[in-house]
């Protein structure tokens, strides 16, 4: 080359593109409807594509195709074996590309129900929704759902775009009449703009390039459009957050809080607070291996040092100290259910938000939604791909703002404590009480000095197994010899709690968490008050077990596995209950049509086919003893 | 080669103590850097053992970089694992002991010594068995013999269809295996990190940034690379297509065969046996850049192990590949 070619002009050709910013947003809507074809054919006609993939497409749509001798652009974007072979999008797809205006991040996500979550994944950091149409089909319950979530996901653009107009002879009144049907729908939902464009996705009408064949259609392409959106935002005018993510220490002269802003702005100088305690600093520097910065906003990964020394670290939320977030263990959220397994008050799961995980529970189910009419319905439980306002309790204060305020602050998710699998994801609308009102009143007679009169450290034992295993058996003995030992006892089983405290409660899996729940905490308040405390309940899931040991201190929780096979407890039936649900006269019963989850690490376990009852009391008594119980 | 130990040592001085710039990054490039770094710091934070997996190409030079960027003034929590198949260029080994050199940092080496010793290559053994042993084979082993619980790779979307679907936070069962049909939802910047003993996590970092953000980022923020990514005069073959460089002795010549010294360039590295070069007269990161602008194929078509069969890559990644 001769002339050097210089970095003011290539900088040039590079800022050409991409003057109005990134504009993120997805492709939704019911299955088939032409959304991956779409963005196909937008990449396609953008001329987007490397010689090299036009080629394998071209081979692909010959192999695969679901668009006769054509080429099917929807296989530019399912990418994965499955969803070639079946013609369907599972997961969601992200693509880029730019225009001398714009920078585009796709996602093109699924339209099967089965896979709601992956829309999900994708709207939850898009700008706009591509919201897609089958103009034979007309308005669809999937059409309603992605709606309804992109909405719930702070979605504030909609392109409404009603495909295949091909196929309905470009016709104008079918068009109306869909856009008609879809804004009755959604215009409740105060969505900023809804923008309908007539669209043959498979053969590029409106798409980059206007419609010979709908020329009554006046307005924009979808390209167009998109790279004309005005999508700012403010929050940047938001108060200061920043979720600390990293105690930043390379020596003992240098602390730093690394994190991302996610609201706002700081600079040097500003008083900023730690959300949880309220301990208060200035920041003093904002350091970034570019040097440091005189301010720093919304979206910037940075490094804070402050002017003095306080407790701060991974979950802790730095605020502007003259608007705080809010700070509570009690809010309300609405919330989208991704598992098989429904949702169930009472359970515990985790709950992750900014930097923060915290074991939490869902304390109430307030309402749930009901897709076809968006009306609010009460229920008991949320199913797979169910949307619901509910009440979430945390295990520690967390730090919040509004999702719709600041959405980093309000967002969180769930995840299960036994497969890991995130579950739910969440959307903090407002707090139900502040933490500082429940700060407990100090008593001043205090659980260590009632234990200390009794002379024993209190504990629940808790006896889990089949029904007909012999808890009840093997934890009588035990209370009886700890009892005549002089320790101070009291025992909790189905009889005592299901004819009072828990009388309202049936057997299906939402009454059983609840059952175990109210259990856990009433053996709590004796923990409380010194006692040592059997209780003997099936409590076949691991969940709420590990909830009760949760609700109690290190070492407080005993879990007595009474493993007692199926077959022997069939053949005990102390009370005929097998024999009941063998004939089908009882629903739900554990071992039966209803699961039991063994525990994996119990404190002890006994087995009564080897030994009797009065030997299995012996051991925990033990088992008691050397783990210190006993005084 | 003393321009490679050169500019790597100029380069290391810089995060001994960080100066401002002279001129801003691009609004994009600030923005993927933020949510790189972002990504870098939850996985520092959250696991107990995480490495970076660090190949040595451009991609795994501005993702190291940006581990330099997210911890600085600290040194990256993690050491750097490579996989040597012992096919590499031998310049991209020269590149990477110089770096580790400079910066200080922990590189860990792995090499499937047993299959090398079979003589396992890529013109016998044929790519797909190469890969398989040399690459995926030595990559367990490596995660399996350090226990690493995440690892960073720098694997971008828009590279190929099976990537696009790709979660940024990547799930791994005990062997290593990606299942695609059941990814964890992954909302927002909200990462679901818990896994039990024996899983893993793959990380991508850079899951969001195009192959010319990375060049630009190159540009923009003077990331030193390794120099075959610059067109010179190279010895090469052609075969089936591709142009092959000769980097050493052990590359079989056809009859008739006889290198040629040519003008070119990579845009993508690998096994040299495996990896096309292209005709490119592009000598500074400006001329590469604009090369990149005009580009009519995408980079992925100089690597021939992608060419296998259609779904090769899912296929690979389903039994434990980066
Ligand atoms: N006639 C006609 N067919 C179309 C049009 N757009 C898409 N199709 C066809 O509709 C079928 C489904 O298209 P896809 O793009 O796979 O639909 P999708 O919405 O991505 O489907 P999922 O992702 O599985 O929900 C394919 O056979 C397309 O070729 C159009 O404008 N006109
Ligand atoms: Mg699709």
């Amino acid at each position: 080359m001769d002339t050097q070619t210089s970095r003011a002009d290539v900088m040039e050709r590079l800022t050409q593109s991409g003057q109005h910013g990134v504009l993120r947003f997805l492709t939704c809507g019911s299955v088939d409807d032409g959304k991956s074809t779409l963005i196909g054919r937008l990449l396609y006609d953008s001329k987007l594509l490397f010689e090299d993939q036009i080629n394998v497409l071209e081979r692909d749509s010959r192999k695969h195709g679901t668009a006769g001798d054509e080429i099917d652009f929807a296989l530019l974007l399912d990418g994965l074996e499955a969803e070639r072979e079946q013609g369907i999008t599972i997961d969601v797809a992200y693509r880029f590309f730019a225009t001398e205006k714009r920078k585009f991040v796709v996602a093109d996500t699924p339209g099967h129900e089965q896979y709601t979550r992956n829309m999900a994944t994708g709207a939850s950091t898009a700008d706009a929704a591509v919201m897609m149409i089958d103009a034979r089909k007309g308005v669809l319950v999937q059409t309603l759902r992605h709606t309804y979530i992109a909405r719930m996901m702070g979605i504030r653009h909609i392109v409404l775009a009603v495909n295949k107009m091909d196929l309905v002879e470009h016709g104008r009144t079918r068009f109306h009449e869909i856009v008609a049907e879809y804004m009755k729908n959604a215009e409740e939902l105060g969505f900023e703009t809804i923008t309908p464009i007539p669209m043959s996705a498979r053969y590029g009408d409106n798409v980059t390039r206007h419609s010979e064949s709908m020329s009554w259609y006046k307005g924009p392409t979808l390209l167009e459009h998109l790279e004309e959106l005005d999508i700012t935002t403010d929050i940047e005018s938001e108060p200061f957050r920043m979720p600390v993510q990293w105690v930043n220490r390379p020596n003992l002269n240098f602390r730093g809080y690394s994190g991302t802003v996610v609201s706002g702005k700081v600079k040097p100088g500003d008083a900023i607070v730690v959300s949880q305690s309220g301990l208060a600093a200035n920041v003093e520097r904002i350091v970034t291996a570019d040097g440091d910065l005189e301010i720093a906003q919304a979206g910037d990964a940075v490094t804070l040092v402050l002017n003095h020394e306080i407790d701060i670290s991974r979950g802790d939320v730095l605020a502007a100290a003259e608007e705080r977030p809010e700070v509570s263990d009690q809010f309300a959220a609405e919330l989208l259910w991704m598992a098989e397994d429904d949702l169930l008050p009472g359970r515990s799961y985790l709950l992750k938000i900014g930097t923060a995980t915290t074991p939490a529970t869902i304390s109430a189910l307030k309402h749930k939604v009901d897709i076809n009419t968006y009306e609010k319905k009460p229920s008991r439980k949320l199913e797979m791909n169910g949307i619901g306002m509910c009440n979430v309790s945390t295990a520690r204060p967390i730090a919040f703002d509004p999702y719709h305020t600041i959405r980093d602050m309000g967002a969180f998710i769930l995840i299960d404590r036994f497969t890991n699998q995130t579950v739910g994801a969440g959307m903090i609308s407002f707090g139900l009480r502040r933490a500082s009102n429940i700060h407990h009143h100090a008593m001043d007679v205090t659980k260590a000095d009632r234990a200390q009169l009794k002379a024993q450290k209190p504990a629940i034992l808790w006896f889990t197994g089949l029904s007909g295993a012999g808890k009840s058996t093997v934890a009588n003995i035990v209370e009886r010899k700890l009892a005549s030992a002089g320790h101070h006892t009291y025992s909790l089983d189905g009889d005592n709690v299901r004819h009072g405290l828990n009388r309202d409660l049936g057997f299906t899996d939402e009454d059983r968490v609840e059952n175990i729940r109210r259990i856990g905490e009433v053996g709590k308040l004796f923990v409380d008050a010194g006692l040592l405390v059997t209780c003997s309940f099936i409590s076949p899931f691991r969940s709420e077990r590990r909830m009760v040991r949760e609700l109690v201190d290190e070492g407080e929780f005993i879990e007595v596995f009474v493993d007692t096979p199926l077959e022997v407890c069939m053949e005990r039936d102390p009370k005929g209950l097998y024999k009941k649900a063998q004939a089908g006269e009882i629903k739900n019963f554990t071992g039966f049509d209803s699961p039991y989850e063994a525990p994996e690490s119990p404190e002890i376990r006994v087995d009564t086919t080897s030994i009797s009852a009065e030997e299995a009391a012996d051991q925990v008594i033990a088992k008691l003893r050397e783990l210190g119980r006993l005084g | 080669m003393a321009d490679i130990q050169e500019s790597v040592r100029n380069y290391a001085e810089r995060f001994k103590s960080a100066k401002l710039r002279e001129r801003p990054l691009s609004a994009h490039l600030k923005a993927l850097e933020a949510e790189s770094i972002h990504i870098m710091r939850e996985v520092a934070a959250e696991f107990a053992n995480p490495v970076m997996l660090y190949s040595i190409g451009k991609d795994s030079a501005v993702m190291l970089h940006l581990a330099l960027k997210a911890f600085y003034p600290s040194r990256p929590p993690f050491p750097l694992q490579h996989v040597d198949t012992t096919f590499k260029f031998r310049d991209m080994i020269t590149y990477r002991d110089a770096l580790a050199e400079a910066l200080g940092l922990e590189m860990r080496v792995e090499i499937n010594q047993e299959a090398v010793d079979r003589g396992v290559n890529p013109w016998d053994s044929g790519s797909q068995l190469h890969t398989q042993l040399l690459k995926t084979e030595a990559l367990r082993a490596a995660m399996n013999r350090h226990g690493y619980d995440a690892a960073f790779g720098g694997a971008r979307r828009d590279e190929e269809k099976s990537r696009a679907k790709e979660r940024i936070f990547s799930f791994r069962d005990t062997n290593h295996g990606w299942d695609p049909k059941n990814q964890r939802p992954e909302l927002w910047r909200n990462y679901n990190t818990k896994i039990r003993k024996g899983e893993s996590i793959r990380v991508f970092p850079l899951s969001n940034w195009t192959e010319l953000d990375i060049w630009q980022y190159i540009l923009e923020d003077d990331i030193p690379i390794v120099p075959l990514y610059y067109a010179a005069h190279r010895p090469v073959v052609e075969r089936d297509g591709q142009v092959i460089m000769v980097d050493d002795e052990r590359l079989p010549l056809q009859d008739g065969e006889k290198p040629d010294l040519r003008m070119v360039r990579f845009r993508t590295l690998g096994c040299y046996p495996l990896t096309g070069a292209v005709e490119s007269s592009a000598q500074t990161l400006e001329e590469i850049v604009l090369e990149m602008l005009t580009a009519r194929t995408s980079e992925r078509s100089g690597r021939l192990i992608d060419h296998d069969e259609a779904g090769s890559m899912e296929k690979k990644k389903r039994e434990g590949y980066f």
